[in-house]
């Protein structure tokens, strides 16, 4: 941990726009795409960041340096958090796993088209209140894997507009286990709750998470186990394996027989961050496991969704798989 | 030509501020990197930036390692790190050093007792004719390789799903299957 501190109290860090660097999966192919220009890179596969254990609360700590892979398919995950293992999985190509360190995780930059492409206005790759006005290439474009909720239209001037989605399967598992995320950087260590740690564009698009400048992420811990008996990862995607998520679901039920004693209800491929709605999951509390009951969670769940063109069909798609998810993790439909 | 020469340097000399420097670009000095790749120790002399894929293929003159999308989306870089599979694209070399590399052309006479005898999923993937244009098959290999190491197989449909991150542009995916499932004896397999 020493080594840890040593490295987030880096000054010159800093001034060399300095990234650290684990996997690389996401960070080495966006400076091909000169996305990202770092003025250094930090290797910080050294660091003692690489282990999976129990902690005092029931709970189970997932160092950041754990790869993807080891993380889905160590045994204490595989057994107490199968949630976490089958989103996992659903996620990139087992190459990628192997390399994608659960921390790097955390830091997915979105695969908007726009924000990728250079030659396109991006508020988040060129904000506006750096370098006179950018704009969002996606509305009024090709916008088939865009956000419909909590996405900005922004100030009238267009320099905060954002539709871009979070693009993680992980983390959508993590907003329905409820996992907290610790950081060490220059004012010590901290603890965030995963529904704080990313967050919307609001009037900064550039800005994925709430980290301050020179923190980093040691590990994800997972709360005492839940759901292990009732739960659901379905991912919707235009091919069948190793592709990015239109819409994801991730449910965790507690079940009392038929009844639903505590639901958590987490939302991929339709928002800047994970999308959860604890309104939408308490109207669920104390009721019979039915498609009629799940229906009007699905309606909260997407109050307020807007489409903007190619993703509208995104709306009714998220509809119905949370109430697909919902009946898969109550085992009232099969998983396959 | 010299005409056209003047002309440009005479263009270039108004484009360019007449009281400035002309700024010189200096790139990251280059620095030394060894990797253990098939089992020999390589110094190399690399810019800090180059990818453990232009390593294997630019450097090292191993070029079975292909470059396919070189953005960690078809699989035919795949190499083996420390018995894992991972896209060589995706990764600095620098990064690797200390590590264990296996490429393509190092799966081949591991064995002491048989020199030069294929490696079984080689093998296999000619026996079952597991390609066409061969052009990502070095990836779908060293995936394969990685894939058996990982022990997770139990069915088909786990083969395809464990081999997603390999695509193959000749559609040679049927045969692929057959050889992998050949290889793990998932079930008896003999090919015409």
């Amino acid at each position: 941990m020493e080594a840890v501190g040593e490295l987030t109290t880096e000054k010159s860090l800093d001034s060399a726009g300095a990234k650290f660097i684990a996997g690389g999966t996401n960070l080495i192919d966006l400076m091909k795409e000169n996305v990202e220009r770092p003025g250094r890179l930090v290797d910080i596969n050294h660091l003692p960041l690489n282990t999976i254990e129990e902690i005092e609360d029931g709970g189970l700590r997932l160092d950041a340096l754990v790869s993807n892979a080891d993380t889905a398919y160590h045994p204490l995950v595989e057994q107490r958090y199968p949630l976490l293992s089958q989103t996992i999985l659903a996620g990139a190509s087992p190459q990628l796993r192997n390399m994608a360190t659960n921390g790097g995780n955390l830091f997915q930059r979105t695969r908007c088209y726009y924000f990728y492409d250079t030659a396109m206005p991006c508020n988040k790759r060129e904000p506006g209140q750096n370098a006179g006005p950018s704009g969002c290439g996606a509305i009024g474009g090709y916008n088939r894997i865009h956000a419909i909720l909590g996405t900005t239209e922004g100030t009238e001037d267009g320099q905060s507009q954002c539709i871009a989605t979070y693009p993680s399967d992980m983390a959508v598992a993590l907003a329905a286990l409820e996992a907290v995320i610790r950081v060490t950087g220059p004012n010590g260590e901290r603890t965030i709750p995963i529904g704080e740690f990313h967050r919307l564009p609001g009037q900064e698009p550039q800005r994925d998470n709430t980290l301050e400048p020179g923190e980093i992420v040691t590990a994800i811990d997972l709360p005492a186990p839940r759901f292990v008996d009732n739960h659901m990862y379905l991912k919707l995607r235009d091919r069948a394996s190793y592709a990015f998520a239109l819409v994801s679901v991730a449910v965790g039920l507690e079940m009392e027989g038929d009844v639903v004693k505590d639901v958590r209800i987490a939302l991929g491929g339709v928002a800047h961050k994970p999308w959860r709605k604890p309104e939408a999951e308490a109207l669920l509390v104390g009721k019979t496991a039915t498609k009629e009951n799940f229906r009007p969670v699905a309606d909260s769940l997407l109050e307020g969704a807007v489409g903007y063109g190619h993703n509208t069909f995104k709306i009714e798609l998220a509809h119905r798989a949370i109430i697909r998810a919902l009946g898969q993790a109550a085992k009232l439909e099969p998983t396959a | 030509m010299i005409w056209t020469r003047l002309l440009l340097d005479y263009m270039i000399t108004q484009l360019e501020p007449k009281s400035a420097a002309k700024p010189v670009a200096s790139l990251p000095e280059t620095r030394p990197v060894t990797l253990m790749i098939n089992g020999a120790e390589q110094s190399l002399t690399l810019a800090p930036w180059t990818t453990l894929l232009d390593a294997l293929r630019e450097y090292c003159d191993l070029t079975g390692t292909k470059k396919g999308c070189d953005h960690g989306q078809c699989g035919a870089c795949t190499v083996l790190v420390d018995g894992k599979r991972i896209n060589a694209c995706l990764t600095l070399a620098v990064m690797q050093e200390g590590r264990s590399i296996t490429t393509i052309e190092g799966l081949a006479g591991n064995d002491p007792s048989a020199p030069g005898q294929l490696h079984p999923v080689q093998q296999a993937f000619i026996d079952h004719d597991a390609f066409q244009c061969g052009y990502c098959t070095p990836g779908q290999i060293c995936s394969t390789v990685g894939l058996i190491n990982e022990g997770k197989v139990r069915t088909t449909a786990d083969i395809k799903e464990l081999m997603s991150g390999n695509i193959c542009r000749c559609g040679a995916y049927t045969h692929i299957v057959d050889a992998i499932e050949d290889v793990l004896q998932l079930r008896t397999n003999q090919p015409a």
